[in-house]
């Protein structure tokens, strides 16, 4: 698959698998094309991919539209997350929840079943309630912004996950809190795609299959062991393997 | 484009009759103030306060004048001038500014006037509340005149709102079938069904220590046409709030001058404003502080999709012995198309030296990374821009401090961006 963001060429040509219940980790030196990579598959409309596919689940996700990627089960967690202010996060959350439920033919939520749901999954993440009167990330701080990241993928339940990037910006115990939120909620049919530069968050998150993105092309794959290499070596000796 | 010429032909044949309408108070202004409309003539855009607005091309249509009688619920607040408990002479067309082109036609034409009055302090416990339908089989114009007068200590909360009709009181045409008011299609089968041109002049005068909240809500159609001048003059130790909320309309401008005369007063002028389709809302302010210590509060807000064009000029003026002024202007606006056009211009003129003002505006689109946003998390396009439209509109209805219009103002609002409101009420054709 091929991609472009105002016209210039960013991913060169990716094949990836990704199946049921697998974690895959994306590495890769800064403007490699990680975030381009989940923007495509959610559908953000910046990007256009020039070449090849995407199916999801047998679907061609590149003729279905950002919500409708959503309503199939795609989630991605933002590396910077929106503010959106006048909408508050539970007006948020429920014409999300309530999206998603139409699609699949069900009736909306009752607003007292709505708000159970918000408090058992709020106590997953612990998350503060008085965050979900204020607008929608707005006067968050960095960890409490990606800790909401994870409430709503508690909230809408996908089966495929993009962690963009979830593990910047925070200190150790917010990146736990986060990370054990993100394993809870996993089951054994949800997938992943964790896009990340360094191993901490896969200490939390073991990845099955971890692949090495650089200059828009998977250029490395392998086991859990090559992100700890990684960490330690850097990216120089792949870039050395290449030429 | 010389729309006056029938206007002034439509004087000379009916001023007689609408004298025999009305009453000694508007006709002793009548004749001078038609001499300085057929003088002046319709604003042209030259005219730098109609700059935004074609008035010429609104009046240009053959519109029949209503002379229908005010239909009034007794009530304790609420007169006909002629019914009025006070003389009414050192206020009406005193308060406006009379040089005013069409301050100057509508105190020609209007038959009938409405006065709210409220004695020395009185503070009627329920809102005062006028609605206006606007109902005719041909096309009609309206003039419209309104006094507000609070003496000293009164409080009071007054709310107008220009309703919609529903096609079944208003006609059946003549082959039985209903049109709808919306429906320009039906102009064919008999012209001007549904179309409406209102004139409004309201002058506002606040004796010392009076309290007054005015609302103003225009809900009519895409077949309106509508140019209000409001005036407002406060005494010393007052306050007035005017909410001016556009939610669906034709052509719409809207004038609002206010005059802070005595110390100690303060006015707050709130304005919501909601386009879409190829409708024009144009609202022009005046803020003049006169007396020192006085506050002044503006907050404009508008919403243009579609091909609508939206206009705000407000200018807050701030004579020279108005020292101790404090004055906030804010006009902030969001297109929500590409032809969708708003043109805004917040003034300041200031001739003390020790004041604070403030003054700004802005003019944003859509923000594509929160629409962005909200559809990866399943939220369908339009309803993630519905989102974004209610929770820009939503600041300015937080002002709006009666709790109970409040709470139906924001789901007026989120209706109208769904584009429920353009169906009427009880309408039988909408559904």
């Amino acid at each position: 698959m091929h991609a472009t963001v105002a016209g210039k060429e960013i991913l060169k040509g990716i094949n990836l698998t990704i199946r049921d219940g697998e974690i895959h980790a994306i590495m890769g030196t800064n403007g490699a094309g990680k975030s381009t990579l989940s923007n495509v598959i959610v559908g953000n409309p910046q990007y256009e991919v020039t070449e090849g596919s995407i199916t999801f689940n047998g679907q061609d996700l590149l003729a279905m539209k950002t919500e409708e990627r959503a309503h199939a089960g795609i989630f991605m967690s933002f590396q910077t997350p929106i503010e959106i202010p006048g909408v508050s996060m539970t007006n948020f959350m429920r014409a999300a929840v309530n999206a998603r439920r139409q699609a699949q033919g069900k009736e909306p939520l009752k607003s007292t079943d709505f708000l159970k749901i918000m408090r058992e999954k709020r106590k997953l993440v612990e998350i503060d309630q008085k965050l979900m009167n204020r607008s929608v990330n707005e006067g968050f701080s960095g960890g409490e912004k990606k800790r909401n990241e994870i409430f709503q993928m508690a909230m809408l339940e996908p089966t495929f996950c993009i962690l963009d990037e979830t593990d910047s910006g925070l200190d150790v115990d917010a990146l736990r809190i986060v990370a054990e939120g993100f394993n809870k909620l996993r089951t054994d049919e949800t997938s992943a795609m964790v896009i990340t530069h360094y191993q901490r968050l896969l200490d939390y998150i073991k990845p099955d299959v971890v692949h090495v993105l650089i200059d828009g092309k998977i250029v490395k794959t392998g086991g859990p062991d090559l992100a700890l290499k990684i960490e330690n070596e850097g990216f120089d000796w792949i870039k050395a393997e290449l030429k | 484009m010389k729309s006056e010429r029938q206007y002034i032909e439509l004087y000379n044949e009916a001023s007689s009759l609408i004298k025999q309408k009305s009453c000694p108070v508007m006709n002793s202004v009548r004749d001078a103030a038609f001499a300085v409309f057929e003088e002046k003539g319709f604003p042209s855009r030259k005219v730098e306060r109609y700059k935004y607005t074609d008035v010429d091309a609104a009046f240009a249509p053959n519109y029949g004048i209503s002379l229908g009688a005010l239909e009034l619920k007794p009530s304790k607040y609420i007169f006909s001038f002629k019914d009025s408990p006070i003389d009414l002479t050192p206020y009406y067309n005193k308060v406006a500014d009379g040089s005013d082109a069409l301050t100057a036609l509508n105190t020609a034409l209007a038959h009938e006037g409405l006065l709210i009055y409220v004695p020395k302090n009185e503070r009627p416990s329920d809102p005062i509340k006028i609605d206006h339908f606007l109902r005719g089989t041909s096309a009609t114009m309206m003039n419209r005149r309104v006094l507000i007068i609070l003496e000293q200590g009164a409080e009071a909360i007054v709310i107008m709102n220009d309703r919609r009709i529903s096609p079944a009181i208003t006609e059946v045409e003549e082959n039985g079938q209903q049109s709808h008011p919306d429906d320009t299609s039906s102009l064919t089968g008999r012209e001007g069904v549904g179309r409406f041109l209102t004139t409004q002049v309201i002058e506002v005068v606040t004796k010392d220590n009076s309290h007054l909240d005015l609302y103003e809500i225009e809900e009519t159609t895409p077949l309106c046409s509508r140019f209000s001048n409001v005036y407002i003059r406060e005494g010393r130790d007052c306050s007035v709030k005017h909410n001016s909320i556009t939610l669906y309309n034709g052509q719409t401008r809207n004038l609002c001058d206010v005059y802070l005369e005595g110390e100690n007063s303060e006015v707050t002028l709130n304005g919501c404003a909601i386009g879409s389709g190829s409708q024009r809302i144009d609202n022009n302010t005046l803020i003049d502080h006169k007396a020192p210590n006085c506050q002044s509060n503006e907050l404009y807000k508008y919403v243009v999709d579609d091909s609508s064009v939206g206009a705000f000029a407000g200018k807050i003026l701030v004579e020279k012995g108005a020292q101790k002024t404090a004055s906030q202007e804010t006009n902030a606006n969001l297109c929500a198309s590409s032809q969708a056009r708003m043109f805004t211009q917040p003034m300041l003129e200031i001739y003390a030296d020790d004041v604070k003002c403030n003054h700004g505006s802005t003019v944003g689109v859509m923000d594509e990374s929160a629409l962005f946003y909200m559809r990866q998390r399943g939220i369908p396009e339009d309803d993630a821009r519905t989102l974004l439209k209610n929770a820009f509109m939503g600041q300015v209805i937080d002002q709006i401090s009666l709790e109970a219009l409040r709470q139906l103002l924001y789901v007026k609002v989120e209706k109208r961006f769904r584009g429920e409101l353009d169906k009427c009420e009880d309408c039988q054709l909408c559904k």
